[in-house]
């Protein structure tokens, strides 16, 4: 039944998937109703599921989500979709202060239960506030789950996980690969949690980490490594908090070398959150330093530059040299 | 789920179609032009009573008239370029303004050269009333910098993407206006009084950040305009699905006055708010400006209005249309008629000259070199920055062999 779509339809499928399966399944943000959302993820949603389901809402990023909040303790689970990566700061208020801590605070008597949708990431061309990686910042509230997405499948099925979650998720999703199709099989269910890091591709000379974006990069890094004869094992991660670092500690005690791609700026990250644990756990395994390929550290800069910001080939294989040459 | 949806919480978990708009959503807005709003031309180019009654003075000239015109043909003509640049693949984006000149500029011709301006991102009329070259709006959409005009200098803020982020930042230069004694001085041989004004949308009067922006611009006695362009659309959305009354209303919870203008209409735009920008220089401050009018063309040109919104709507805004009232005007009221025709020849000529100019520009723009990137990223050296930037430029330089930076990405 595998079937060969983009993962925007793959989202689009997804959402469908989890509101058949769950009258309570909300989805609300700006523009998601009539217009189906600037990238049309929600398309349809609202012909198929009725306007109380499927709704706009003013252009607020701290209402969307603050009243997603009040809407999961009424039991309902709401989808929010944030536009844009570079607009998810008018809620950041309500993301830190209720959706992270309502669990906690009330000793579980209502959890906040919702998706917050983020499409980030850049190489898009587009202005200001439209290309960014701030996944870091979500990463270190405690309370949240946060998920990154590459590829049809998992968008399926880690968009209905997601929203099955009784925690709430911060659910980034690769912009620039939105139009980028593979196979999807919808018979399939899933044995284990998506929420974890999975072995893209084996290899022994070097373990190479990325999610979302980065992960096309990584993969062509590892067929052109192998061309050059360096066997590249590839790991996406999927779950970006909690981080599912077995997989990783596990590869790298084979390899002994780590190289972390992450298109946020590099200082303060989860790509330093990753070198750090890894060095931690796996230091006798390690046989050079933990290199990260990461952005600038620098405001996202003007689209005639992303691609000198951004991770790319070049950067990665440059990464793969220097930790082979120590 | 609309505030004033008849039909509740009844059909949770019923699927269906979407109804048809009801019938005062197919013509967005247009009903609401004639209540409370203030005209001076009308759409057949005829001064109104209000203008003649002097409550927001205005002299009406034919110079003055013609300025305007001219002003706003040239602006719809580079816009105009800038979406077929866009369609060409020479900009990443563009915000067209079409249908909002006068709204543009008619407040933009309100200001003096000492008054603040902070826009939002689709100001292109009223960043030609500061003086800024059309030429210098393209690096934003082209993506060669985030802004290319000294906003200190031209006393027009940098385009702001974030919904109302600016709203405050402009209450906040207000209150420092104020704190400088800038307002209510009378201006007898020192410097002039001063006024800040803020551009935004209908859409954006839902973001906590203009809330706040009034609230403390009501506390703080901020000599700051908010110039809202109630276009109808905020994307996909209508305004009559976001607020129960008129958006100049809500002026009243926060203690100022709010003034609806006909946004088509750029007399009444420049009478209002050049009275509103007196009212902050005296000290009288602040106040809220609607400028009711419609966006003609595409949010941006990613957007498809056609998903949203009838052909009907803006057929029916067209006959509304800033420019061609304006136009109308002139040619029954000009006092020399041949003179009139000449000079509608000479501003098209001149449009067809800005448009080929901001198309040559747009082409050879360079783009900015490498370290751009880390520059002005702070005020005092950074050494962190600093060393992120040399082993940039340092693994750019290892690609010299095969031809230098520029083939930077290609394969190896
Ligand atoms: C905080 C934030 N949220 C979302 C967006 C995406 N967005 C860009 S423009 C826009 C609609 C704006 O409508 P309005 O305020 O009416 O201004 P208009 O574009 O119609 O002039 C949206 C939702 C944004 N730029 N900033």
């Amino acid at each position: 039944m595998k079937e060969q779509v983009t993962l925007a339809k793959a989202l689009n499928l997804g959402l469908r998937s989890a509101m058949e399966a769950d009258p309570k399944v909300l989805v609300m943000g700006e523009d998601v109703a009539t217009l189906g959302g600037v990238f049309r993820i929600t398309d349809g949603l609202k012909k198929d599921f009725g306007e109380h389901r499927v709704f706009d809402t003013p252009l607020a990023e701290s209402g969307i989500i603050g009243t997603a909040v009040g809407l999961a303790m009424r039991g309902y689970r709401p989808v929010a979709e944030i536009q844009f990566d570079g607009f998810v700061f008018p809620g950041f208020d309500q993301i830190v202060s209720q959706v992270a801590k309502l669990g906690f605070r009330t000793q579980g008597a209502f959890r906040a239960s919702m998706v917050i949708r983020i499409p980030f990431g850049g190489g898009i061309g587009a202005v200001e506030h439209h290309s960014e990686s701030p996944e870091s910042f979500f990463c270190h509230i405690a309370g949240l789950r946060v998920v990154a997405c590459s590829n049809a499948q998992d968008a399926y099925d880690m968009l209905q996980e997601a929203i099955a979650s009784d925690d709430p998720v911060v659910f980034f999703e690769p912009k620039r690969r939105y139009w980028e199709k593979s196979a999807l099989d919808v018979t399939r269910t899933p044995t284990e949690s998506t929420f974890s890091s999975v072995v893209r591709r084996s290899g022994n000379d070097v373990t190479v980490v990325g999610y979302g974006p980065t992960m096309a990069v990584v993969e062509a890094a590892a067929t052109a490594a192998q061309a050059e004869g360096r066997s590249l094992e590839v790991i996406d991660l999927r779950s970006l908090s909690p981080l599912d670092l077995d997989p990783v500690l596990d590869s790298v005690r084979r390899t002994g070398r780590l190289v972390v791609v992450s298109e946020a700026p590099r200082e303060a990250s989860l790509s330093g959150d990753i070198a750090a644990r890894v060095t931690e756990e796996a230091f006798y395994s390690l046989a050079a330093p933990v290199i990260r390929v990461a952005g600038a550290d620098v405001p996202y800069p003007p689209t005639r530059m992303e691609s000198l910001y951004l991770p790319d080939l070049d950067k990665v294989l440059d990464a793969v040299d220097r930790v082979l040459s120590f | 789920m609309a505030p004033s949806d008849p039909t509740g919480a009844a059909g949770i978990g019923a699927g269906g179609t979407p109804a048809a708009p009801p019938p005062h959503r197919v013509v967005a807005g247009l009903k609401a032009t004639t209540d409370h709003t203030v005209q001076l031309l009308s759409p057949e180019g005829e001064l109104t009573p209000t203008a003649l009654s002097g409550e927001y003075p205005l002299e009406v000239t034919e110079d003055l008239l013609r300025g305007l015109y001219r002003d706003m043909v040239l602006v719809r003509r580079f816009d105009r370029e800038g979406n077929a640049l866009q369609r060409q693949g020479q900009l990443g984006i563009w915000v067209p303004l079409l249908g909002q000149e006068a709204a543009q500029i008619g407040s933009g011709r309100a200001l003096q050269p000492q008054d603040m301006a902070f826009p939002s991102y689709r100001e292109h009329g009223v960043a030609w009333t500061r003086g800024i070259d059309p030429t210098d709006l393209i690096g934003v959409f082209r993506g060669a910098d985030h802004s290319t005009w000294n906003p200190a200098e031209t006393r027009f803020h940098t385009y702001t993407i974030v919904i109302g982020n600016q709203v405050l930042n402009a209450t906040g230069y207000a209150m420092g206006q104020r704190l400088d004694g800038r307002v209510g001085s009378g201006t007898d041989g020192g410097a002039p009084d001063e006024a800040t004004i803020t551009y935004f949308g209908d859409g954006a009067t839902s973001e906590g950040d203009v809330h706040e922006g009034m609230v403390f611009a009501a506390a703080f006695d901020a000599p700051v305009v908010f110039f809202c362009q109630n276009n109808q659309w905020a994307i996909s959305h209508p305004v009559d699905q976001v607020s129960r009354v008129p958006l100049y209303r809500r002026a009243d919870g926060y203690g100022f006055p709010g003034v609806r203008v006909d946004g088509n209409d750029v007399l009444a735009c420049l009478a209002v708010t050049r009275w509103a920008l007196d009212e902050c220089r005296s000290g009288n401050g602040p106040v809220m400006i609607e400028a009711f009018t419609y966006r003609m063309d595409a949010h941006t040109t990613s957007d498809d209005p056609t998903r949203y919104r009838t052909s009907d709507e803006s057929e029916a805004w067209k006959l509304l249309d800033p420019i061609e009232r304006v136009r109308v005007h002139l040619v029954r009221h000009s006092t020399d008629s041949a003179a009139t025709a000449e000079f509608f020849a000479g501003v098209q000529a001149e449009a067809d000259e800005l448009a080929a100019r901001f198309r040559t520009f747009c082409l050879e723009m360079p783009t900015p070199p490498p370290d751009r990137m880390f520059s002005e990223v702070y005020a005092t050296p950074h050494h962190q920055l600093d060393r992120q930037r040399a082993e940039f430029l340092d693994y750019l330089a290892g690609f010299a062999d095969d031809g230098g930076a520029a083939t930077h990405g290609g394969a190896r």
